[in-house]
């Protein structure tokens, strides 16, 4: 296919879904697929085929729509109608409303509901909209015309210069400057380079890149496939791991589907550049998320990190350069190339450009999938899109960026989010997990929880992670058990400082960080399981004094 | 890829191959591709280390020679970490000795060392260091962990008891002498050096029997039968190993 015929499909497509007077979506994203959201788009099929409506009414499924919470969620276009907890046996009363007002019966979201109107997508634009597993759609959808544009009229210098005039950050969690990352590859002199997409999401609670791979897989086979065509790559890998089948099925499909139409593989397009993409299951290990590790178990070597640098755009897979971008951030190249670099640094604040999808998970209303402008206040992203804690109880704080990530209470909850600001209060962007904690949580518990992940977690290469992380664990578990003396709190402070200045890799050196933020916002909690052996949140469960001098 | 040519004439990048640097204060150099601790050694400024073997790659996981970057007071690993030019190096302060010694507090309660009772005892390198940077107690509880012997070799044996997870073993195996033998299971604190798919050591089909792991080990995790690793003179074999095969090459 050559750019020419890339804009017919796209065209036929559009034409072919204009014809339709009335599109149903239905969500087929892991979530709602776990409340049999594939029976409700059966029944919704049948229903309109009964009625001999198929030819007026597209009825099909999508990828997440974000309001995990209300799931299964049903859209009716263009009458801008969205149900929640749609049954299947509910299919009649939303074809009878078609063209109509909103069934009475059934429980709609208003269209203007904050929890729409305060997002703005771009990662997530085609999300919820498009068919994932229909290419043609997709490309109707303005997928790969951004690829087409750069195979035609952009240099691979002026590619990257998009991007870093963009101010794109890593998505991934460290935030680093896409552009420069790209640029330092692309000026690597090797044979080979390659371009790697860390889809290895394991934060607890966080579900923002499954969300983008199942509901819009060809925009990150374009990001990378523009990667690959600024840095110089010819063959590229997903690194995914194997817990989302979903997402692993709907790639592959994407793939074959994409190789078929010219758009991956030799001569994309009619030029002379070609790229390959692959599939690499991780099998659960949540250090392969780091890069050195993710590298390593590509190349089927034990997931382990290495000392950095050198770094994988110097010495990355099997020693070439290689290029290695988060889900999130490859789901940005489109939409940037497409609508220009001014147009994505006008959004956000002023170091960090764009926006940020967020995976609302806890203790609120609205759990589900996010995205919003960088610099919205955690108070608009936690009570006017998340709608606020359920059963009237009080917020206490929010834990961002997973185990590397911290806590943050209810004082900082107008600071303005964005990587640096988080960062400062001493918990990070992270890759988007939010989990919101109310005042039935302990935070000597929830710091507990996240170091037993870590421990666990822990890759075992390097001894202050791998020997450490137990006995912080074991100082945790004496404190919740009310078995602690101020002595253990101090035994604690000085191993989280000896992890964070002496592990090797960052999941290791920000292990202690879910520790030291509750240490720093809510110590009279500690204190109060030291010194007066009882749980403020009611959460742990203490033995007496008199069981401890026994 | 060919080289471009620079639009500039004469050598844009001189070879320069020798770095100068500053190490605890002494003016020293070293060749580009050298690490801190080669430079150190070189200059008779020990390092303390446990991971760390010359001729073998190094991993920068046992994290005890940890120095410290002045412009930045970054820690960072000297068996990994290549010189740069101007570079000043502390290998000694008190923050770093606080550091060394509670790392060795957490491998001494990782496993269960009680010198005491091993065949290594007085030829430990892990005793030898808690020795010399004054480790006289660890403060942190004891793991206690319940793992194995493997005495099913004819001639040598390994006690995960012992075992700091240093990783000499299934380098030399692997990089020097090509058996790759040994390697690592499990994650976390629950790994384990393991040899082949965990088979006993007995019936490894690939071990030689060279006895090189036994000769690097630094604690008595692995040791022959029959004699006890303090009576074991350590040879500083693997520089001898390397510098003979560069001349059969």
């Amino acid at each position: 296919m050559i750019p020419e015929e890339l804009k017919d499909v796209a065209a036929q497509w559009q034409e072919q879904a204009g014809q339709y007077a009335h599109q149903v979506y239905v969500c087929t994203a892991a979530g709602c697929l776990s409340s049999n959201s594939d029976q409700v788009l059966e029944s919704l099929q049948k229903e309109v085929k009964d009625r001999d409506l198929h030819e007026q009414c597209l009825v099909k499924g999508v990828g997440c729509m974000g309001l995990c919470a209300g799931g299964p969620l049903v859209a009716v276009q263009p009458d801008g109608v969205l149900y929640a907890h749609v049954t299947p046996e509910q299919a009649p009363a939303i074809v009878d409303a078609l063209g109509d007002e909103p069934a009475a019966d059934l429980e709609a979201i208003e269209a203007d509901a904050p929890f729409y109107e305060r997002q703005e997508p771009i990662a997530l634009e085609n999300c919820g909209r498009v068919d994932p597993e229909s290419i043609e759609e997709c490309i109707g959808a303005d997928g790969y015309a951004a690829l087409a544009r750069c195979l035609t009229a952009l240099s691979p210098t002026e590619v990257v210069n998009v991007i870093s005039k963009s101010g794109l950050r890593g998505r991934g969690g460290a935030g680093y400057p896409t552009g420069l990352k790209w640029s330092t590859v692309e000026k690597a002199r090797a044979e080979r380079k390659f371009v790697v997409c860390n889809a290895d999401e394991g934060d607890p609670g966080a579900f923002m890149d499954r969300s983008i791979l199942e509901g819009d897989p060809h925009r990150i086979l374009e990001g990378m496939a523009i990667a690959a065509y600024a840095v110089g790559a010819d063959q590229g890998y997903v690194y995914i791991r194997a817990e989302y089948p979903l997402a692993i099925e709907r790639l592959r499909k994407a793939i074959r589907q994409a190789k078929r139409m010219d758009l991956l593989g030799g001569d994309i397009m009619g030029s002379n550049f070609s790229f390959d993409i692959q599939l690499r299951l991780g099998a659960g290990a949540f250090v392969c998320g780091e890069e050195t590790a993710l590298m390593a178990s590509i190349e089927g070597k034990r997931g382990t990190p290495r000392p950095r640098p050198p770094y994988p755009a110097n010495y990355g897979l099997w020693g070439y350069p290689t290029l290695i971008n988060n889900v999130e951030t490859f789901a940005n190249i489109g939409p940037i190339l497409r609508e220009g670099a001014d147009w994505f640094a006008g959004i956000g604040t002023e170091k960090s450009k764009g926006t940020k999808v967020f995976a609302l998970a806890g203790s609120v209303l609205n759990t589900g999938l996010i995205e919003v402008p960088m610099g919205t206040t955690l108070r608009e992203i936690i009570f006017d899109i998340g709608g606020g804690i359920p059963d009237g109880r009080a917020f206490k704080a929010v834990q961002t960026g997973g185990p590397s990530g911290g806590c943050i209470p209810e004082q900082y909850l107008d600071v303005a989010v964005d990587y640096e600001s988080l960062r400062e209060l001493g918990s990070i962007m992270g890759s988007g997990g939010m989990i919101v904690m109310d005042e039935t949580a302990c935070m000597v518990d929830v710091a507990k929880f996240f170091m037993e992940f870590c421990r666990t977690e822990s890759c075992g290469h390097c001894l202050p992670c791998r020997a450490g992380t137990p006995q912080m664990l074991g100082l945790l578990d004496r404190i919740t058990r009310g078995e602690a003396v101020m002595r253990d709190l101090e035994m604690l402070e000085e191993l989280c400082d000896l992890v964070r200045n002496t592990a090797l890799c960052g999941l290791g050196q920000t292990a202690p960080n879910p520790v030291l933020s509750t240490l720093r916002y809510f110590r009279d909690e500690y204190l109060a399981h030291i010194e007066d052996r009882t749980c403020p949140a009611g959460k742990c469960k203490m033995r007496s004094t008199t069981e401890v001098n026994r | 890829m060919s080289t471009p040519s620079s639009p500039i004439r004469g050598p844009v990048e001189a070879p320069r191959q020798i770095r100068t640097l500053k190490i605890d204060g002494f003016d020293v150099s070293g060749r580009a591709e050298q690490t801190i601790l080669q430079v150190a050694l070189e200059h008779e400024i020990d390092i303390p280390r446990l991971c760390h073997v010359e001729g073998l790659s190094a991993i920068g996981a046992c994290r005890l020679c940890l120095v410290e970057i002045r412009a930045t007071g970054r820690l960072v690993p000297a068996c990994v970490t290549r010189i740069e030019e101007g570079m000043e190096v502390i290998t000694d302060s008190k923050r770093i000795q606080k550091y060394r010694r509670s790392l060795l507090e957490l491998l001494f309660a990782e496993r269960n060392h009680i010198c005491a009772v091993c065949v290594a005892n007085g030829n430990c390198e892990l005793q030898i260091l808690a020795e010399e940077l004054g480790m006289d107690h660890v403060r942190v509880p004891y793991l206690n962990p319940d793992v194995p012997v493997d005495a099913s070799h004819k001639q040598l044996a390994v006690d995960h008891n012992r075992c700091i997870l240093c990783t000499r073993c299934v380098r030399v195996c692997d990089e020097v002498e090509g058996a790759h033998t040994w390697d690592v299971e499990g994650r976390g604190v629950d790994a384990r050096i393991i040899t082949d798919m965990r088979q006993p050591w007995g019936d490894s089909g690939t071990c030689t029997n060279c006895g090189k792991c036994v000769e690097l080990c630094p604690t008595g995790a692995l040791f022959e039968k029959g004699t006890c690793v303090a009576e074991l003179e350590r040879r500083e074999f693997l520089p001898y190993l390397t510098a003979m095969r560069r001349t059969e090459q």
